[in-house]
């Protein structure tokens, strides 16, 4: 539409003021995100390949970081880690929050004050959050001897095999509100006279789920599942509280590992390493989950994400 | 879609929507999405309820009693415990950090979300397709540069500190949203406010503010919602206790009163408080406006 409306060359000679604001409007924002962004951006590029300590000199180092956080075998478990923690994630929140969103999106009156409470994990901060579920997940004073289930007493946080999955439920716990809201939002705008000419044509629930809802909602479930996907490699705050990686290596996704390399291990240039490739992994994906959008509406998707 | 113009008329097609869906959802009710749905209030309640109850519990009662049941004395003690290891204190530095990071943030991105809708050139379409990129990309990528920059500047350990990355990181998001809503502001409203001579300044002010308050609302409890639970800048860019915030201080105190459990959580839940309030108070304006950020 901007190409249509837009003012004649003849206009553009006298003066910028009369076809639209100066590009000093956009200055401030851009100046903050240029500093501190982008800058940092170019920066961990240019780290990856020092040597420093956190507090002394820089050195160059050539490819030294890289070589030692490449060949670390604590690198290759954290890529494992992570990638887990992504596709699990997606797989239990995804069926979960377009249920979740489906229902509350029905008009009746109790499913509103459902949306309502849905809310409340978004309000906790993640180190709230971990420090709950710690407690809640305590063996002795937890809810396993409170609800009386010895199979709910488990030793949660200190099992390999077991501190997977609670992780996964956490971050559910969390983070499906917010995707719940998102899909409530899609399924609102469905026309509704799709379902009454479903209706006419003799198609169930379940039918009219699967040939209407999920196909209108495909451009909802590219924005959902993106956010979920850039989300996992953004998951710090909760599990360092909550686990701080382990038991052993059992959680330390590749965000941690990058943040205990660069701050407890003072090697800022491996750090800084991982940090590239955190950064190369995340537009690697997002432009992926793009493309399944399709190509037509580029633009607007990457918008939506 | 936030428009005055076209509420009453909105308003009315959401209406007869909702009539017909009522229809089509008596036909056949949606069991599964029922039992999902209660479910799920029950996994959402449970923790919630466990940390309220137990932060008033007394020690004995919390080592004593079921850890499900409510207590037999309630007692704010662990209230009082929280409160006297400096608490105010973190709860103050959090309203500086958040106010002083969402306040200038959402000015700046409505500005660059008015020149992107309204405006054309080099400079104004780079940055948006930078704003862009910045949705795509993990930031925390990048505190190592951020650590060192803050350090370099003498500015480790104090809250400005935690506001300068704050704001830049709040600005790809805004920008999006604030733009989206922007774009629903009919042109012809501009076109008349120019032909009276306003600058693009007032028409800013005047005419854009207002029409997309909601999504300048949501957006600011969003960013308010992120920089107040925020973790990992006071994690790397703060040391002394009194420039501790929040989430920070909850998980020092795990420390603090190490086996003390229902003062950690009587913590947990003061920190929360004030968002609580907030959303109370502004609810319909958050959800409405994230909902419709996100699904355009």
């Amino acid at each position: 539409m901007s190409t249509l409306l837009k003012p004649k060359p003849v206009m553009r000679v006298r003066g910028a003021r009369a076809e639209g604001p100066s590009a000093w409007m956009v200055v401030p924002a851009l100046a903050f995100f240029l500093v501190f962004a982008v800058l940092p951006l170019l920066g961990v590029v240019f780290l990856s390949f020092t040597n420093w300590n956190g507090l002394g000199a820089i050195t160059w180092a050539g490819l030294e970081s890289w070589r030692t956080a490449l060949t670390d075998s604590v690198t290759l478990n954290a890529l494992i880690v992570t990638l887990k923690i992504m596709v699990y994630s997606l797989l239990v929140q995804v069926p979960i929050s377009l249920l979740l969103g489906v229902f509350t999106a029905g008009n009746q009156r109790y499913r509103a004050v459902l949306a309502v409470l849905y809310f409340v994990p978004l309000l906790l901060s993640s180190a709230a959050v971990a420090i709950a579920f710690k407690a809640l997940l305590d063996p002795n004073f937890g809810m396993g001897p409170g609800l009386g289930l010895p199979i709910l007493a488990q030793n949660w946080l200190g099992s390999a095999d077991l501190v997977l999955f609670v992780v996964i439920f956490v971050i559910a716990w969390q983070f499906v509100p917010f995707h719940t809201l998102i899909y409530q939002g899609g399924v609102r705008q469905i026309p509704a006279s799709f379902y009454e000419a479903a209706q006419i044509d003799g198609a169930g629930r379940i039918q009219q789920f699967f040939h209407i809802t999920l196909p209108q909602l495909k451009y909802t479930i590219i924005t959902s599942s993106t956010l979920m996907v850039l989300g996992s490699l953004a998951y710090f705050d909760l599990i360092f509280v909550l686990t701080a990686g382990g038991p052993g290596y059992a959680t330390r996704l590749l965000p941690l590992h990058m943040y205990l390399t660069g701050f407890r291990a003072n090697d800022m240039g491996a750090a800084s390493a991982l940090g590239v490739i955190l950064v190369v992994i995340g537009l690697g994906l997002a432009l992926v989950l793009q493309r399944l959008g399709g190509n037509s509406r580029s633009a607007s998707q990457l918008e939506g994400a | 879609m936030a428009l005055a113009t076209e509420t009453a008329q909105g308003a009315d097609e959401q209406a007869g929507e909702r009539s017909q869906r009522k229809r089509v959802g008596r036909s056949s009710p949606n069991v599964l999405g029922g039992l999902g749905g209660w479910v799920w209030l029950a996994l959402i309640i449970l923790p919630v309820y466990y940390v309220i109850i137990t932060s008033l519990k007394n020690q004995a009662g919390f080592f004593g009693s079921n850890p499900l049941a409510p207590p037999t004395d309630p007692t704010l003690a662990n209230y009082r415990t929280v409160l006297e290891a400096d608490f105010v204190r973190y709860f103050v530095n959090s309203v500086i950090v958040t106010l002083g990071s969402v306040i200038p943030a959402v000015i700046v991105s409505f500005m660059a979300a008015y020149a992107v809708v309204r405006g054309s050139g080099r400079i104004i379409t780079s940055a948006h397709t930078l704003f862009l990129m910045g949705l795509a990309i993990p930031l925390q990528a990048t505190i190592i540069p951020i650590y060192f920059m803050i350090t370099k500047a003498h500015l480790y350990d104090t809250l400005l500190a935690l506001i300068l990355p704050s704001i830049a990181f709040a600005i790809p998001i805004s920008v999006l949203i604030l733009s989206n809503f922007l774009r629903d502001v009919p042109r012809e409203l501009f076109e008349s406010m120019r032909l009276d001579g306003c600058s693009e300044f007032t028409m800013m002010w005047r005419l854009a503010l207002p029409l997309v308050r909601p999504a300048v609302v949501t957006i600011a409890i969003y960013n308010a919602l992120h920089v107040w639970n925020g973790f990992l800048f006071p994690l790397i860019l703060t040391q002394s206790p009194d420039k501790r915030v929040l989430p920070l201080s909850l998980w020092a105190f795990q420390d603090e009163f190490s086996v003390n459990i229902p003062a950690v959580l009587a913590a947990v839940v003061l920190s929360t408080l004030p968002l609580v309030v907030l959303y109370v108070l502004a609810r319909r304006q958050l959800v409405s406006g994230l909902t419709a950020g996100f699904n355009k």
